[in-house]
């Protein structure tokens, strides 16, 4: 682009211009200039979008974490979050998100046994011990960042009613009142899309 | 800890996991200004590829130096702009 500036004068040329049109030339010089710009960043600006639909308390993880993580890149992130995955955005059942012992292969148990009164209760403890220890973050650390950080947390409307939910159950600043497809309008703009 | 970078600010993120030291890396690098550079303590050992990661696809930071010093994994992040 070049940054000299046009000389007002065209007297020497075979072509005159008088001032309205030239003016009317810059000005659309200009239009075009911004319009490349905008282009330019917005090409720039990379888009992700999941789709969390799962409300166990391993589950909660990996979209947040990715979430928080995309986000630091300077991503524009969007996580909707539908069926049980919506409990992740569920203040109070948050805090209380169960790890299933039954069917679970990576459980040191038989599913006999697994399906025991308690055991989703222990295998849960034992899950938030050894995270703890890791010094990985909690579940409310993570929303807690992925919402500072300008991740768009949105909680589907129609699984909001389905489980009869209100509103108010949501962390503060999560999106409530949108659908399958904002959802897909996020999806279509996205660089990156994972169904978790 | 002494380091022939011009450190700003150090970061400490010992005992913390992913995604946290990219997280509060990102955080920290915000709050500078340019020419800036953090130093980044962590103990996790996936923070020496993440933070490699981060560096490499985040506009206005660049890597200087990344050290392995026993536990810890040391990170030069300098702010470009």
């Amino acid at each position: 682009m070049s940054t000299d500036n046009p000389t007002t004068s065209v007297d020497d040329s075979d072509v005159e211009f008088d001032a309205a049109e030239l003016q009317a030339l810059r000005e659309r010089v200009e239009e075009l200039e911004e319009s490349v710009a905008d282009i330019d960043e917005a090409d720039d600006q990379k888009k992700m979008t999941i789709v969390a639909t799962q409300g166990s308390f391993d589950m909660a993880y990996p979209p947040l974490i990715l979430a928080s993580t995309a986000a630091a890149f300077g991503w524009e992130v969007v996580v909707f979050h539908t069926f049980w995955g919506l409990d992740i955005l569920h203040e109070e059942k948050s805090q209380d998100l169960k790890l299933s012992a039954v069917g679970n292969p990576n459980m040191p148990m038989p599913n006999a046994l697994a399906a025991l009164p308690g055991m989703d209760a222990m295998a849960t403890k034992m899950m938030q011990k050894k995270i703890d220890e890791n010094g990985t973050a909690t579940i409310e650390e993570l929303i807690d960042l992925s919402l500072e950080s300008g991740v768009d947390l949105q909680a589907c409307q129609m699984t909001i009613e389905l489980m009869e939910y209100d509103e108010d159950d949501f962390y503060d600043g999560v999106t409530t009142g949108v659908g399958a497809a904002t959802a897909i309008q996020h999806m279509a703009e996205s660089d990156v899309q994972l169904l978790v | 800890m002494s380091s022939e970078h011009n450190v700003t600010e150090t970061l400490d993120v010992k005992g913390q996991s992913c995604p946290m030291p990219i997280v509060k890396t990102k955080q920290a690098i915000d709050d500078l200004e340019a020419d800036d550079v953090l130093e980044v303590v962590a103990t996790d050992s996936g923070s020496m590829s993440d933070v490699q990661g981060w560096a490499e696809g985040t506009d206005g930071v660049d890597l200087l130096d990344q050290v392995e010093d026993g536990d810890l994994y040391i990170h030069y992040v300098k702010k470009t702009e």
